[in-house]
């Protein structure tokens, strides 16, 4: 807005109808997620038929959310062409480092979980919690996986995920637009493999989700950055798109850099996860074979 | 100066570009109409808020149950007003008001920005508040109401609470913390990337510092509230057993992390009334603040302090001699750079040609009664202590000094200081002056009694109490009325300055207002910066 008179660097964003449109999706996932939890809400009469629904319930609200999602962001890819001075890239790179900081401790919550079960199954002021493990972590009937099996493979493709993306982002700033597209495509590929092997080992896990602390602490940690890894690997492949139509130049080119630092944040989660929870975490018990 | 630079210029631009009433107040990109927003919520919850407590001191009055009968299971229908209150005051009152309206209003003119550094996400954390608000409305009318109070403690909030009302207060508390997550990175971004030239971090104006503060513990401590709701959620609905010792889990697991964000928080709420005191006593007492890096520094030592003294809040949970050492002596420490704040407070004022105007009386009520508080605060940091007085009503005495008689204090002395600014029209001073007295005295004399009934042991939590305690109830519950109508009048000033209040130029406080927004007219432009201001030289001679 008033772009004519403006003597400053910065962006002034016109109105939009997304922040609006994102909150109501947020609002509807929530109410839809409570009526998942609790089918009887509009009354024991309407239970079964709110039962029947399942978890369709939150669907609407996740398809405002994403909406909301592709239209926001297609406009600000669209403002990035005329209004991303360096200043408003600089405020970008804060904007995504700041987020991905207060991802880091969204996930201290959740090991601060594990490492409160893990460190002390045996407290003496929680008799309740040595019944239920024996004393021990793993607690005492648990077939935790072998860290040095699938665990390791899907640690090695994050790893190799890491550099391909690397190379991705040299290519564009050499200008050499084919080379980051093809690394994207190995980056993209390799994130699709290891949800796949992530969805294959939740799959043959001796231990169900509601079993008892460990699988609580497992699941909710190896979940919550299973999801990170799926956001990621949209992000990358938004990004694949966004290479192939050639948005990228080599002195400008954010929207793939925000994508590629999240890549290495869940990266490096999953490294804490893996020395953390699988391996350490196995203690002396003896590992699931595959 | 007294029709503030380049204002000519703006009002020319700005018959174009000020965009419709849908456009402007829905789907906003302004930092100062989604201030006037976060200003208009707040207040709007914060009355609902206020209302609830009235509730609560009517029911205590006598012994008995007075007023709460009409419900099935009236101490349940105590423990869910207590709850509403608590969070209505926390999330919907306090944070909008002093973080998203104050601070958003004056954070980026204070420092020379055109506007936030992510207009649009501004929006967004605005109307997230406001789905958190809708969320939690719906788990008082939806269900059997939480009766938790706000620090939703395990078991009670998970097999003890097993309705749908508990889930919408999660939910309420996952959006309104994505919307307050979202707005620390803007304040932060806006903060280290849009200073004008010349605004070195080191002269950015003392609200400016709060705000950054500010921003930072909500970055950190925020996400840490999602993660423990979100498995207080799948513990209550998907079979995860966290804080279950039946499954593994533990109950002070829960406490610890709750805590983490929670004390975090108590911060959040008043460093930014801070940030606005150090503004005020300087602008009438015609000083600069005294001791400036001293005071800003203060405020990072605080935030940094904060982070390490949450346990202080479960001294009776069962926690080993070591650890309640360590939190008793870490808590005491923050009373340090708190100290620095009051005594430079103080030595601003020293010497100072000094106007008692109502914003200065909030200032000095704050800087008084937050001190009242303190000092509690740091009795109760005794673990030894804290042992007899926990749960009582000598805490809800302590936390009410600081934040009811301290943030709101804040909320008020920003609002009069900044009226004029925001709406070019000022307060009338004798209505003013009448509200700031009766809310003084009426805060007074509710919360003052409380520390008499605590030390005599009694505990908060309960719809009824026994007849030893019913003197100190009774004095303040007529403290509480006193305090609602001094509220309502405040609601008819609103109103009154709105209509009726005399129009003021760029700059009446007149000398000692020096921070930027003194210089632009009032109410500032649509835009309130088409060129950068230049900082370096005083603004007086352009």
């Amino acid at each position: 807005m008033a772009a004519e008179a403006q003597k400053h660097p910065y962006h002034l964003v016109d109105p939009s109808i997304w922040p609006l449109v994102g909150t109501a999706g947020g609002m509807l996932l929530a109410f839809g997620g409570v009526t998942v939890m609790h089918p009887a809400i509009f009354g024991e009469a309407n239970k079964a038929a709110v039962a029947s629904l399942g978890a369709w319930k939150i669907a609407p609200g996740l398809l405002v959310i994403a909406l909301t999602m592709w239209k926001w962001w297609a406009d600000v890819i669209r403002e990035s062409r005329v209004n991303h001075t360096q200043a408003v890239q600089l405020g970008l790179r804060y904007g995504m480092i700041l987020f991905i900081t207060s991802e880091v401790f969204f996930f201290l919550a959740f090991f601060w979980a594990f490492f409160d079960a893990s460190l002390f199954p045996g407290a003496y002021n929680m008799p309740g919690r040595t019944e239920v493990t024996g004393g021990v972590w793993p607690p005492k009937g648990v077939l935790p996986f072998d860290p040095f099996d699938l665990p390791l493979m899907n640690t090695l493709i994050l790893l190799l995920s890491g550099t391909t993306v690397t190379w991705a982002h040299h290519a564009l700033i050499e200008g050499d637009n084919k080379s980051a597209v093809r690394g994207l495509w190995l980056t993209v590929i390799l994130g699709a493999f290891f949800t796949c092997v992530q969805a294959y080992e939740y799959a043959h896990a001796a231990f169900g989700f509601r079993d008892g602390i460990y699988s609580s602490t497992f699941y909710m940690a190896t979940g919550f950055h299973g999801f990170h890894v799926l956001v990621g690997t949209i992000f990358l492949l938004v990004c694949l798109v966004r290479a192939t139509k050639g948005h990228f130049k080599p002195e400008q080119h954010f929207g793939f850099e925000a994508a590629a630092w999240y890549w290495h944040f869940v990266d490096v989660v999953w490294i804490f996860l893996f020395f953390a929870i699988y391996w350490w975490g196995l203690g002396s018990a003896v590992p699931a074979a595959h | 100066m007294a029709t503030g630079y380049n204002a000519a210029h703006d009002h020319h631009d700005h018959d174009h570009h000020t965009p419709g009433f849908w456009s402007r107040w829905f789907l906003s990109t302004n930092h100062k109409d989604i201030g006037t927003l976060y200003l208009i919520f707040s207040a709007f919850a914060g009355l609902i808020g206020a209302a609830l407590s009235v509730y609560m001191r009517m029911e205590l009055m006598e012994p008995g149950v007075q007023y709460m009968g009409w419900h099935q299971n009236p101490g349940h229908h105590w423990n869910s007003v207590v709850t509403a209150h608590g969070l209505i005051m926390v999330f919907f009152l306090v944070m909008p008001a002093l973080i998203g309206g104050f601070g958003n209003w004056f954070v980026p003119i204070m420092i020379g920005a055109p506007d936030m550094a992510f207009p649009r996400m501004n929006n967004i954390s605005f109307w997230l508040t406001v789905a958190g608000f809708v969320m939690l409305v719906c788990s008082v009318f939806i269900g059997d109401g939480v009766g938790t109070g706000w620090t939703i403690y395990v078991p009670l909030s998970s097999s003890g609470s097993p309705g749908p009302s508990m889930d919408f207060a999660i939910f309420s508390l996952h959006l309104a913390g994505a919307g307050s997550i979202l707005g620390a990175a803007n304040f932060i971004t806006t903060i280290f990337n849009m200073r004008t030239p010349g605004m070195t971090m080191h002269r950015m104006p003392l609200m400016a510092w709060a705000i950054l503060v500010t921003a930072f513990l909500l970055l950190l401590a925020l996400p840490v509230l999602a993660g423990v709701i979100t498995m207080l959620l799948t513990d209550r609905n998907f079979g995860t057993g966290f804080f279950d010792p039946a499954k593994g889990g533990d109950p002070m697991l829960f406490m610890h992390l709750f805590w983490f964000f929670g004390h975090p928080e108590v911060y959040i709420m008043i460093l930014p009334a801070f940030g606005i005191v150090s503004q005020i006593v300087s602008t009438f007492s015609r000083k600069p603040v005294f001791g400036y890096l001293g005071m800003a520094y203060a405020m990072v030592a605080i935030g940094v302090v904060g982070f390490v003294v949450w346990a202080h809040h479960m001294y009776t949970v069962g926690m080993d001699v070591d650890t309640r050492a360590y939190f008793m002596a870490a808590t005491m420490v923050i009373a340090v750079p708190t100290g620095v704040k009051i005594f430079s407070w103080v030595a601003t004022m020293w010497g100072g040609s000094i106007r008692f105007e109502v914003p200065m009386l909030w200032a000095i009520g704050l800087i008084f009664l937050f001190t009242v508080g303190g000092v509690t605060g740091v009795v109760l940091a005794n673990a030894g202590v804290d042992i007899a007085l926990h749960n009582t009503y000598y805490v809800i005495a302590h936390f009410h000094y600081v934040l009811s008689l301290g943030a709101v204090f804040g909320i008020f002395a920003g609002f009069y200081y900044w009226i004029g600014k925001m709406c070019g029209r000022q307060y009338n001073e004798t209505l003013a002056q009448i509200h700031f007295w009766t809310t003084f005295i009426g805060v007074n004399v509710t919360f003052f009694p409380m520390h008499f009934a605590g030390l005599a042991g009694m505990p908060r939590h309960y719809i009824d109490y026994p007849d030893a305690f019913a003197m100190w109830n009774y004095v303040s519950s007529w403290g509480a009325i006193l305090g609602f109508a001094s509220t309502l009048l405040w609601v008819f000033i609103v109103f009154h300055t709105m209509f009726y209040g005399r129009k003021v130029g760029a700059n009446y406080w007149g000398e000692g207002a020096t921070t930027i927004e003194w210089q632009v007219p009032s109410p500032p432009a649509f835009h309130t910066f088409d060129e950068l201001p230049k900082i370096g030289k005083p603004a007086e001679h352009h």
